[in-house]
């Protein structure tokens, strides 16, 4: 377990942005006076001209990239979730999403994770608000290899996209040569006959753990890698949910509007089935490391195991 | 174009205004009046535009930040022949594509706005768009003076000041008036001048109803290099109505029948007024 590799999705997000910037000449990067954190200022240092210190203004950054669009750029905006999608809601809601223009929203620093800045930082709700406006596309990538595949995905679709980046090291998961990525295509990762365990972001890794866990005392879980929350692989839910006849969700993010909330709207017009969403339980969030976060509020593979165990 | 034939211009998009309000019953008469000279002056004389070709690359941008003032917007790409002047009377119905708040596929429209204080950063993220490209472009943006109580407007203008936008031009229409009163007893905004100018803006002060006024003021907007124009017009909110002139009740409200007829009947005399004037 020790050797596994590990990188942040937000170093991902900001790599990527450099490596892909020569393909797009008409990518610009917005930032809100944290580009150290976002990581894209790697793309600041090898192309300068082309990135946009905005500082500590994202309403007033959105708008911009909103303008930018419409001049012919591709702009991706970095922040924090909370920042991005919190504050800057309104913004990203009339001046992106309603004229429909070409902006991508780079997110970073979602979820509990974020860990000692506390609840103010810890962007549980993001998901929930990026899902309510209509045509926008929302991607929470799992690791290194899908994040930086979700930012390719984003500069070839055209149109409004979120992707959702995490700050802190997660294990790479993807590492398989039959890896694809397709905007609103999920993952089967581990099938199975007994449960359906549909997770996103860094909860596809507890997912697994739990599955493993889950085998041990003979339960055979099917894992879903949901990246695209929407528009969401209902297909492949559906499938899913008709062979094991139970679901459970796991995000970084509260249960109320997120992945949870998404499989829920499916399921519940097309095929009821019950449902166990494991996520932020309508609360705020503390300071602490971002492991001890994750086990508290048992976003873990050990709380995910204990999760299922109990719903089954 | 001379000031008569934009005179007759404006005085037909004041009518175009009221026809569609009285259609909709609803709208605001007042914001989009005291602007309809600005308006005339912008797409009869002052932007780079193509009615036949409203997508036009090389096109100069209008956004109008108060979006709320869309029928003066409306009534002047239609006068413009954007789109049939006959369409002004579907405002804000049912499968019109004239929303009420500008919507980005109507034609001629460069930017959907409406909430306050968001058309502004749209504009200055075009502007930028050019500069970086080196491109020829201009940008417009129309904003009310309640309007620049929100605190975005302050957001952009430090950053189009910041970064130089000369292609940048924003229009501050100073009516005075706001949904619930004086401006300068709501909230005061004052000076407007001083703090664009300390937001490094050049800063112009003119009238909006004298396009003399207009044309010197946006001559000087296009002479002025290494940082964006700020043009502060003074106008009467409801101009051209005698009954809703500096009336902030006209802010949202649709004139009924009588008072329609009214209000069409003075910009006839108008109208007739400036032909007089044309053949003297």
């Amino acid at each position: 377990m020790a050797d596994v590799k590990k990188i942040a999705t937000r170093e991902s997000y900001g790599n990527a942005l450099k490596e892909l910037a020569e393909e797009f000449p008409q990518l610009v990067v917005l930032d809100a006076d944290l580009a150290a954190a976002t990581k894209t200022g790697v793309f600041k240092k090898a192309y300068p001209e082309r990135h946009i210190d905005c500082g500590i203004a994202e309403c007033n950054m959105v708008g911009v990239a909103a303008g930018l669009a419409l001049a012919g750029k591709v702009p991706f905006v970095s922040s924090f979730a909370m920042f991005a999608a919190g504050r800057a809601f309104e913004q990203v809601r009339n001046s992106v999403g309603y004229p429909g223009l070409n902006v991508k929203i780079g997110a970073t620093h979602a979820g509990i994770t974020v860990g000692e800045d506390g609840a103010t930082h810890q962007c549980n709700e993001d998901l929930a608000l990026m899902r309510t406006i209509p045509g926008m596309v929302v991607m929470c990538p799992s690791d290194d290899i899908e994040a930086k595949a979700a930012v390719r995905a984003a500069l070839e679709y055209v149109g409004p996209c979120y992707i959702r980046f995490g700050r802190a090291a997660v294990p790479v998961i993807n590492d398989n040569p039959d890896y694809k990525f397709e905007i609103g295509k999920g993952t089967v990762v581990r099938e199975g006959k007994d449960v359906t365990i549909v997770a996103t972001g860094i909860c596809v890794d507890s997912a697994i753990g739990a599955a493993e866990k889950l085998a041990a005392d003979g339960i055979d879980a099917e894992v879903i890698n949901i990246c695209t929350i929407k528009p969401l692989d209902e297909e492949l839910i559906l499938a899913s949910a008709k062979k094991t006849g139970k679901v459970v969700t796991v995000e970084e993010h509260s249960v109320i509007g997120g992945l949870g909330s998404a499989v829920c709207d499916c399921l519940s017009e097309k095929l009821p089935t019950p449902v166990k969403k494991i996520g932020m339980q309508d609360i705020f969030g503390e300071s602490g490391s971002a492991g001890a976060l994750v086990e508290k509020y048992g976003l873990d593979a050990a709380g995910v195991y204990k999760s299922v165990k109990e719903f089954l | 174009m001379n000031n008569l034939e934009l005179q007759k211009r404006a005085n037909d998009v004041r009518k175009g205004i009221v026809t569609a309000v009285h259609s909709a019953k609803a709208g605001h008469p007042g914001g989009s009046l005291s602007a309809a000279d600005v308006f005339t002056f912008l797409y009869f004389e002052e932007m780079n535009i193509d009615p036949t070709n409203p997508d036009m690359e090389s096109r100069d941008r209008f956004v109008l930040s108060k979006g709320h003032t869309a029928p003066g917007l409306y009534s002047t790409l239609a006068n413009r022949g954007f789109f049939p002047v006959e369409d002004l009377k579907t405002l804000r119905k049912l499968g019109s594509y004239l929303q009420g708040h500008p919507c980005i596929h109507i034609p001629g429209v460069d930017m959907a706005s409406g909430s306050l204080g968001q058309g502004i950063s749209a504009a200055v993220g075009m502007a930028l768009g050019f500069q970086m490209d080196g491109k020829s472009n201009r940008v417009y943006t129309l904003l009310g003076d309640g309007e620049i109580q929100e605190g975005q407007v302050w957001e952009a203008a430090m950053f189009a000041g910041f970064r130089k936008l000369d292609n940048l031009v924003v229009i501050v229409d100073n009516n005075n008036l706001q949904i619930d009163g004086a401006i300068d007893e709501v909230c005061s905004p004052y000076p407007i001048d001083k703090k664009f100018e300390a937001f490094n803006f050049h800063v112009i002060n003119a009238d909006a109803h004298d396009f003399d006024s207009l044309r010197a003021a946006f001559d000087e907007a296009k002479a002025t290099k290494g940082m964006p124009t700020c043009i502060v017009v003074k106008s009467v909110k409801g101009k051209g109505v005698s009954y809703m002139e500096n009336n902030c009740a006209w802010h949202g409200t649709a004139p009924n029948d009588e008072q329609y007829a009214q209000a069409m009947a003075e910009l006839d005399a108008i109208a007739a007024d400036l032909e007089k004037a044309g053949e003297a």
